[in-house]
């Protein structure tokens, strides 16, 4: 029932998002964005991304821990900042923080702003935009001819460390994020001050978590010694840590984070990036 | 009027006949146990609980009958102290570790609200020993930053339950402070007693090892490993002594409401110099008497209760004394009113004692002999003070005079033990206790007078005194004799 109500509502934001860029916009305009270019500009703003170059990998969890295979697609280099977000409210009048109807967020959704059109001057412009809910995620992405990443995706890009492309084993890799986790208020940090992994992408650890677009497909029901009927590789994952095992201790946090979550929260530790898929990869790596 | 009376009577007459129907039949099933099914207690009225930090406990339940209770409870992940220096990051329930007491009696219904702080990083949830339901209330109450849920239970046991959360990774939520206590107290209360405390025992893993200073974070591998690097209560090294005691008089009976969170050790709860007079075992209904030590598994609890009978800072430890002396759990019950020297004299006579015989050997007969053995260049004498060191004084004093935060003052750059060799020599004649301040900290703890000669005592002090930057005195048997003289 959820599911297909949020398909419902997806097909209505996609139809909306359209709506809004023929009239804002010519049809030219619109036309550009569907054939992927590197930079858009649909609300002003301007986002480099990175080239991911595709391939298979083991997922810490989910998926019955089967190769998973990754195609080739872009990510945004950075998180998607307060002024950004900004960018896009401004143009997308519904997705105001006083205009946002009742279902697509609950009472968090920019909590932190002063109000529809100025965040504050408490606030840094140039921090990730956080307390924004899933359906609000997706609506910017796909105004911009963008999507979510999926867990896998992210998951994917986020192994890396500066050198290497699947770094999980490091120790000073994990030892990074487990930090991370216990430090507080991350979130009121700039974008693009962590490291800059080996694909080019900034920020996947240290600053906010990110939105995915089925972060709702692993099901950890809370009560998480209970989850052996649930998800056995999650529950396994856990009963098999070692002291040489940390890169799933990090990584089961991520899990457990994101099944705490409903598409209409909006968090404050919570912010997203943008992802498009590659149109030239296929010729290109074959 | 006269309606409701007649229903409350008729209610009242169902309800005795109800329960002694239950006692007959139980009775004749040759079980003594009176319980009655709690499951079927109405409840009067509502009232929010009140919650308490540690070592503080919510007020009695008294008579009241069973009510509903609300409990607002939120999750805070914060920077806390874990000794001296050394930060760690908790995440607490309300704030403080262990979490606020909840205090509830048979039959209450409790309405609970967990909320977790929209500045916090990961969801959580809890899980309480005291309710009867999946995940002990934890498959129900897993909560995002930003959110608050709520789930209801009624009480159905008596005791002291732990409550903790089992989000995953279960054991690191626990070993950061994710656990607390709930009473749950029988039709009437427990018996009322003077004072009660609360005291929970928690093992917690840093990267770094004891006393390293900074900001430490959690280290999985020596979790699993099971060696913690500091094994406290209330959280911290030092939340139970010094200005931090906890107090009774002369004549008061204390209550110690004592959990252990884990993650991982069991405690061997023990109060030096107390004996227990009555011991919830493992905080359940059975009652033993005339205890020692009483154990507390790890999610376990006990209920203790004694009666102070004289003056004096009573210890409170586990009885795994390393985790005492060296790991931080060490706490203090300081007692204040009159001596009784029936019960304890305090220290009578102090003489030399000689298995053969005091008379013959009284002192050394051949003075070369002793002299051969004995170490007279000031480079031996250093050598033997630290053996005498080694055998005597580090299990406090630490091998490298360094002490222990709060508990026990350190001999290393040490300004009170630099100002005044005569106070030195002193308290290892007489022993010290009481408040002593050394490099600007307060310390209030007790050393016992150590049995050394006049050779041992000026060589072990000579040298502490060429060691760890002090000031290089040399102490002398006549000096220490000379001190002696003026003491007894």
């Amino acid at each position: 029932m959820k599911k297909i109500l949020s398909i419902y509502c997806l097909i209505i934001l996609i139809a909306s998002c359209s709506n809004k860029n023929t009239s804002n916009e010519s049809n030219n305009n619109f036309q550009k964005i569907v054939v992927v270019t590197p930079n858009d500009t649909t609300f002003g703003v301007t986002t480099t991304m990175a080239n991911i170059k595709g391939g298979k990998y083991v997922p810490l969890y989910g998926r019955d821990s089967q190769l998973v295979t990754i195609n080739s697609f872009s990510m945004d280099v950075l998180p998607v900042s307060n002024a950004n977000y900004l960018a896009f409210v401004n143009t997308n009048r519904r997705w105001r923080k006083s205009k946002i109807k009742k279902i697509f967020s609950d009472d968090n959704y920019l909590y932190h702003w002063k109000n529809d059109t100025s965040i504050g001057n408490e606030m840094n412009p140039n921090s990730a935009i956080t307390n924004v809910s899933w359906y609000a995620a997706k609506a910017y992405c796909e105004c911009q001819g963008k999507r979510l990443p999926t867990i896998d995706e992210w998951e994917y890009v986020a192994m890396a460390n500066q050198e290497m492309a699947d770094a999980r084993k490091i120790k000073s890799y994990n030892q990074y994020i487990l930090d991370w986790y216990e430090k507080p208020k991350t979130s009121i940090n700039p974008i693009g001050e962590t490291f800059k992994n080996y694909w080019g992408v900034y920020d996947l650890h240290g600053l906010v978590w990110e939105w995915t677009s089925d972060f709702s497909s692993i099901l950890l029901t809370g009560e998480s010694r209970n989850d052996v009927k649930t998800d056995k590789n999650l529950f396994c994952g856990s009963g098999s840590l070692n002291a040489t095992d940390l890169m799933n201790y990090a990584a089961f946090m991520r899990y457990a984070f994101r099944g705490s979550l409903k598409a209409n929260y909006s968090i404050q530790n919570l912010g997203f990036r943008c992802v498009k898929d590659s149109v030239i990869t296929n010729q290109n790596e074959k | 009027m006269n309606k409701r009376t007649i229903l409350s009577m008729l209610k009242m007459a169902t309800f005795i006949s109800l329960s002694s129907a239950m006692i007959t039949s139980c009775n004749s099933a040759g079980n003594s146990n009176q319980k009655i099914d709690a499951s079927k207690i109405k409840v009067e009225g509502t009232m929010e609980a009140e919650l308490t930090a540690p070592p503080l406990v919510p007020k009695p339940v008294g008579k009241r009958a069973a009510m509903k209770l609300t409990v607002n409870m939120e999750i805070i992940e914060k920077e806390g102290v874990m000794a001296d220096g050394v930060k760690y990051i908790y995440w607490t329930f309300g704030g403080s570790v262990p979490g606020s007491f909840i205090r509830t009696r048979v039959g209450d219904e409790v309405e609970f609200h967990l909320k977790n702080h929209p500045n916090n990083k990961l969801p959580h949830n809890i899980d309480l020993h005291a309710v009867t339901g999946p995940g002990g209330g934890a498959a129900s109450s897993f909560v995002a930053p930003g959110h608050e849920v709520v789930f209801s239970f009624k009480v159905l046991n008596q005791g002291l339950f732990v409550y903790h959360c089992a989000t995953a990774p279960v054991g690191m939520h626990i070993a950061n402070g994710m656990y607390g206590l709930i009473l749950v107290e029988p039709e009437g209360g427990l018996p009322l007693v003077d004072k009660e405390y609360y005291v929970m025992q928690g093992d917690f893993y840093t990267k770094g090892a004891n006393g390293e200073k900074g900001l430490q974070s959690f280290d999985m591998g020596k979790a699993i490993k099971e060696e913690p690097d500091y094994v406290v209560f209330n959280g911290k090294v030092g939340s139970l002594t010094g200005d931090n005691a906890i107090t009774a008089k002369v004549g008061e009976t204390v209550r110690l409401f004592v959990g252990n969170g884990g993650p991982n050790l069991v405690s061997s709860f023990h109060v030096i110099g107390e004996i227990f007079d009555n011991v919830n075992i493992e905080g359940g209904s059975l009652v033993n008497h005339d205890v020692q030590t009483t154990l507390i598994p790890a999610g376990g609890s006990s209920i203790v209760d004694f009666k102070c009978e004289v003056p004096g800072t009573f210890i409170i430890v586990d009885h795994s004394i390393f985790r005492t002396f060296n790991k931080g759990s060490l706490g203090m019950l300081k007692v204040s009113g009159d001596e009784n020297k029936t019960l304890y004299s305090g220290k009578q006579t102090d003489e030399v004692y000689h298995p053969e015989g005091g008379t013959i050997q009284n002192m050394p007969a051949d003075e070369n002999a002793v002299k051969l053995s004995k170490p007279t260049t000031l480079a031996e004498r250093i050598e033997d003070g630290k053996s005498i060191y080694n055998r005597t004084c580090f299990a406090c004093h630490q091998p490298t005079g360094e002490g222990l935060p709060n508990t026990f003052p350190p001999l290393a750059k040490s300004d009170f033990l630099n100002a005044n060799t005569t106070s030195a020599i002193e308290f290892i004649l007489k022993g010290k206790s009481g408040e002593i301040v050394v490099n600007g900290k307060k310390y209030n703890s007790v050393m016992t007078a150590q049995v050394l000669t006049d050779d041992e005592i000026s060589n072990v002090l000579t040298f502490v005194y060429s060691s760890w930057g002090n000031s290089k005195k040399v102490v002398s048997p006549e000096m220490v004799a000379a001190v002696r003289k003026t003491i007894k």
